[in-house]
């Protein structure tokens, strides 16, 4: 080991480091940001490639043809859901039922910490309703989860409607190896954590839940369905799960395979593929859904309702049906062609999607193809008190150099702000290392935003200026800035008032996120990237 | 010195009350680097559920502990995290009236050198003064309380703790001089893992200097004083291993524990070398692989004791230190044993070369062991090749301290028989380098 004995070769290679120490930073910085940039650009992308999982998708019939059954089911559902105020309990057991289906019911509690505004809701109860489709033939060991959410108002009821048209279908099929379970899942996420709790006993979050009366082996992979039109012009495949994890990447070619061959739209982040890569708008497309990516998987939340399945390691997708103006509409029939018998034809070659996990990469963005999601936002005054408290301790942290200046040792000499530099610059490594192997994008946003500037404060700069910088390249000003980007690449740009109001509202969620579903990104932000950032507020005010 | 030592007692007893009763207990419990199967607690539950059954402990192939530890909790196990708690008090005491003695007596030859004038004129500077030497017993309890690997292995109850107290113990005895107790001390240390069979030759080679028997092997004192020692060893040792024969009625637990440690069987990931060799492999090579990866634990011994036979309580430090990564199933309990040693030989911080890197490496692998984990068993998206690169790593920079700091021992005593300035023959400056 002669570099870590020999003396001599040792000073070399010291003296090489301190010399070219900047240089070589500024080097790495530009480096990293433009080969990340780079993952956009088209000879570097992996195009969809064949693997096993893909030929599937070629030995797949589609013979679905009751998608106007679907359709009629949908309006059954609508109506019975407004004459019950909520979910249609009684109407779906019967439905299901009625389709040689075991249906139980579970039904969950939890009370938020706080209200919250996105969703009005403050006390949540509700129930579950799920059907399990016994395979005719083998044992009973792994199951499929077909899940659409029952949602308020009148989204998402063409999505039970054809989760129940699947059902019927299915049925008459006898090829069927493992069981299937269709759930219908009540407010959203909650009703999912409490269904997924049940099955697994596990109760990492603290709600309240009945045990599931009915349960059906091991699940291998899962499909959230959201479709709230009659008729579909493209399909959206949402990957980004709690935490920023994401399904198995053969997952989602396939179902791009299944689109091409059906001739139907595809999108991703609500982008479609473009075929003119070599052009700078293609590059910036391309660019753009990639940083829309990046931005939701950065924020740690569940963008499906499938984003709490990848926790308990089964591969799952959501598919959302969106309605934009253009000129080439597909009908029920098709659709129903296409998301369900992509379903059998799906959920016949999820099994080799699962077995392939070695060749399938569960790490990866997709720079491919726009998304239309609004975010309605009321301010009310419980939750921005929270909000504003949270905020509030972040600013009064600006003023502990002051406090604290009287009782660190070391004070007012040169070699105690090194050493506290030198520290937290470790602590700084190791943490955004820590994080950019859990969840890459959000790693990657915080190095970008607080490595320049780490890396150079010393208490010998001009105070204002520096002090403006590390408070304008603060983690808190990074979840605004991206706010702000996130609304200009999804084409509906916000004011500065009206991008506050959504920044506000960001914070609660992701309080929220933390204490619901158990996602990480909080914490990480308030109690370990805002004492790191303390720190070289510190060492800026080192006098 | 009481009133510090008080005081430190008092502060890591709290920190450890206080994650007993927090949830981060369950958590820390079932940590594959804090506990592994020879000392998890949850294994020791299961001895006991099975002796209350009045079946052997052993069945099963769950327990792996001897049967003194079994009968220790068996009475004790209601006030488990107690018991946990004073181990590791008495672990820092021990160290602490050991080091002091070991100051002391390093101090004492160190005036006697100096009246006889054997050390060159210029390497005054680095002879050590009682102000200097005063804190070390202090920093050393310090540093085995307040290690956050001492704590987690307290709170998880691993037995790592309990075999620490008698190794520490053992270590007091010897430096106090009381052979009896100290043959004793190291066959019970030995009855509970073997590794500790090591430190035999230090232990020898310490009496000899106290009692300034000559370390030759012509003469007949130096044979029957390691004659006399062995003789009390060996036979505390079979005394023991007859006890628990009569405790538990059967001869069961030889295969289950040392037959254990010896054969390695399970594979479960932690933070040593084995599992993932011994998982790659093929059945017809184990043998083979098995005896080369415990002869290296063994063999080390010789050469170091060679060279470090007037130095044996640093040779007791490095045994410790050698035997840690080379053991089957490691924890970081073990480690933070030897870490205590650190403050002790703080007066060879100037020639110690990468300090610096090793402990950057050795935080970024604390902090990297469960993300990687998690990464691996819950998220999926990566596999055991990442986690045994952290496992090599950290190795790796235990190897690096431990080489440094004897690369540093051995240096100040060059100088201090040749003077702090080396000059080659030919006049220029001449610099030291460990091959």
């Amino acid at each position: 080991m002669g570099l870590l004995s020999d003396p001599n070769r040792r000073k070399a290679l010291t003296n090489l480091l301190t010399r070219l120490n900047t240089p070589i930073c500024i080097v790495c910085y530009l480096a990293a940001i433009v080969w990340f940039m780079g993952l956009a650009f088209e000879p570097f992308t992996l195009r969809t490639y064949m693997s096993e999982n893909a030929m599937g998708s070629t030995m797949v019939e589609e013979r679905f043809s009751s998608g106007e059954r679907a359709l009629s089911l949908a309006k059954e559902f609508d109506a019975h859901k407004r004459k019950a105020g909520g979910m249609p309990v009684e109407w779906l057991v019967k439905a299901m039922q009625a389709r040689g289906l075991e249906v139980f019911t579970q039904s969950f509690s939890r009370k938020l910490p706080f209200p919250d505004e996105n969703k009005e809701r403050y006390m949540v109860g509700g129930r579950n309703v799920y059907g399990i489709l016994r395979a005719a033939r083998a044992p009973r060991t792994e199951a499929l989860v077909i899940t659409a959410p029952c949602s308020p108002g009148n989204s998402n009821n063409q999505a039970v409607g054809l989760l129940l048209a699947l059902a019927q279908y299915f049925r008459n099929q006898i090829y069927w190896a493992k069981d299937i379970i269709f759930l219908v899942n009540e407010h959203d996420l909650i009703g999912m954590q409490a269904w997924l709790e049940g099955y697994h006993h596990t109760n990492i979050t603290g709600m309240e839940y009945s045990p599931l009366q009915g349960r059906a082996g091991s699940i291998q992979a899962a499909l959230a369905l959201e479709l709230s039109g009659d008729v579909i012009t493209s399909l959206d495949l949402i990957l980004e799960g709690l935490n920023g994890q994401l399904p198995n990447l053969d997952l989602t070619n396939l179902f791009y395979a299944f689109c091409q061959k059906l001739g139907a739209l595809c999108t991703i982040q609500g982008k479609l593929q473009r075929n003119d890569w070599d052009t700078a708008e293609g590059y910036t497309h391309a660019a753009q859904t990639m940083m829309l990516m990046v931005l939701k998987q950065a924020c740690g939340r569940s963008w499906g309702d499938h984003g709490l399945f990848l926790r308990y390691h089964i591969e799952a997708a959501s598919i959302r049906g969106i309605n934009s103006f253009r000129h080439y509409k597909t009908d029920a029939t098709t659709i129903g062609r296409l998301v369900f018998p992509s379903s059998p034809g799906m959920l016949t070659v999820l099994t080799p999607v699962v077995i392939s996990h070695l060749t399938g990469v569960a790490l990866y963005l997709l720079p491919v193809h726009l998304q239309e999601m609004a975010v309605e936002h009321f301010p009310v005054s419980e939750t921005e008190a929270v909000v504003l408290t949270a905020i509030a301790i972040y600013t009064a942290g600006l003023a502990l150099p002051h406090n604290t200046q009287r009782l660190l040792s070391g004070e007012g000499t040169e070699q105690g702000w090194k050493v506290l530099k030198l520290t937290a610059l470790l602590y700084l490594a190791v943490l955004l290392g820590c994080t950019a192997l859990i969840n890459f994008s959000l790693g990657f946003i915080l190095a970008v935003t607080l490595v320049p500037i780490t890396a150079s404060i010393t208490p010998h700069m001009p105070k204002a200026l520096c002090a403006l910088a590390m408070v304008l390249l603060s983690p808190a000003f990074t979840i605004l800035y991206c706010v702000f980007i996130y609304q200009e690449l999804i084409e509906a740009p916000v004011s500065v008032g009206e991008g506050w109001m959504l920044f506000l509202s960001v914070i609660s969620q992701g309080i929220l996120d933390h204490a619901l579903y158990g996602s990480l990104v909080y914490p990480l932000l308030a109690l370990f990237i805002y004492p790191c950032w303390l720190m070289f507020w510190n060492i800026l005010f080192w006098n | 010195m009481a009133a510090p030592l008080t005081l430190l007692l008092i502060v890591a007893v709290t920190i450890r009350a206080v994650l007993f009763r927090s949830s981060l207990a369950e958590l820390i419990v079932e940590r594959v680097e804090v506990v592994s199967p020879l000392n998890a607690w949850k294994r020791v539950v299961e001895g006991l559920a099975l002796l209350d059954l009045g079946v052997s402990p052993y069945s099963g192939d769950v327990f792996h502990e001897t049967p003194l530890m079994i009968y220790l909790f068996h009475f004790m196990v209601d006030y488990a995290e107690i018991v946990f708690m004073i181990a590791d008090g008495i672990t820092a005491v021990a160290l602490y009236l050991s080091i002091q003695t070991y100051n002391k007596n390093v101090f004492r030859k160190q005036k006697y050198a100096l009246e006889s004038d054997r050390y060159p004129a210029d390497c005054l500077e680095l002879l050590r003064s009682p102000k200097e030497m005063f804190y070390i017993p202090l920093k050393v309890a310090m540093f085995y309380l307040l290690n956050p690997f001492t704590i987690l292995s307290c709170v998880a109850k691993s037995t790592c703790g309990l075999n620490n107290a008698i190794i520490a113990l053992f270590i007091l005895c010897t430096l106090k001089g009381s052979a009896l107790l100290s043959g004793i001390l190291l066959a019970l240390a030995t009855y509970q893992s073997i590794y500790p069979l090591t430190l035999f030759a230090p232990a020898l080679l310490f009496f000899l200097q106290r009692l300034y028997i000559p370390v030759n092997l012509r003469r007949s004192s130096f044979w029957f004083f390691t004659l006399q020692y062995a003789f009390i060893y060996v036979g505390s040792l079979v005394v023991i291993t007859g006890l628990s024969f009569f405790l538990l009625g059967s001869w069961d637990f030889i295969p289950s524990v040392y037959g254990f440690i010896f054969s390695v069987p399970d594979l479960t990931p932690n933070i040593g070398l084995f599992w993932y060799f011994f998982a790659e492999m093929f059945e017809h090579f184990r043998l083979f692989f098995i005896c080369v990866f415990q002869i290296n634990v063994f063999f080390y011994t010789i050469p170091l004791s060679i060279k470090l036979k007037e130095h044996p309580v640093f040779l007791i430090f490095m045994q410790i230190a050698n035997n840690l990564e080379d053991r089957p199933y490691p924890t970081v309990g073990d480690v933070a044993l030897y870490m205590a040693f650190l403050p002790a030989w703080s007066h060879l911080y100037r020639f110690l070369r990468n300090i610096f890197l090793v402990s950057c490496v050795l935080l970024a692998c604390s902090a990297l062991f469960p993300v990687l984990w998690h990464l691996w068993i819950y998220a999926g998206s990566a596999n055991s090749n990442f986690y045994y690169a952290i496992t090599l790593l950290f190795n790796f920079g235990q190897i690096l301290l431990v080489s440094d700091y004897f690369y540093a021992y051995l240096r100040r005593e060059h100088h201090l028989t040749h003077g702090l300035y080396l000059k080659k023959k030919d006049g220029t400056e001449a610099t030291l380098v460990l091959k």
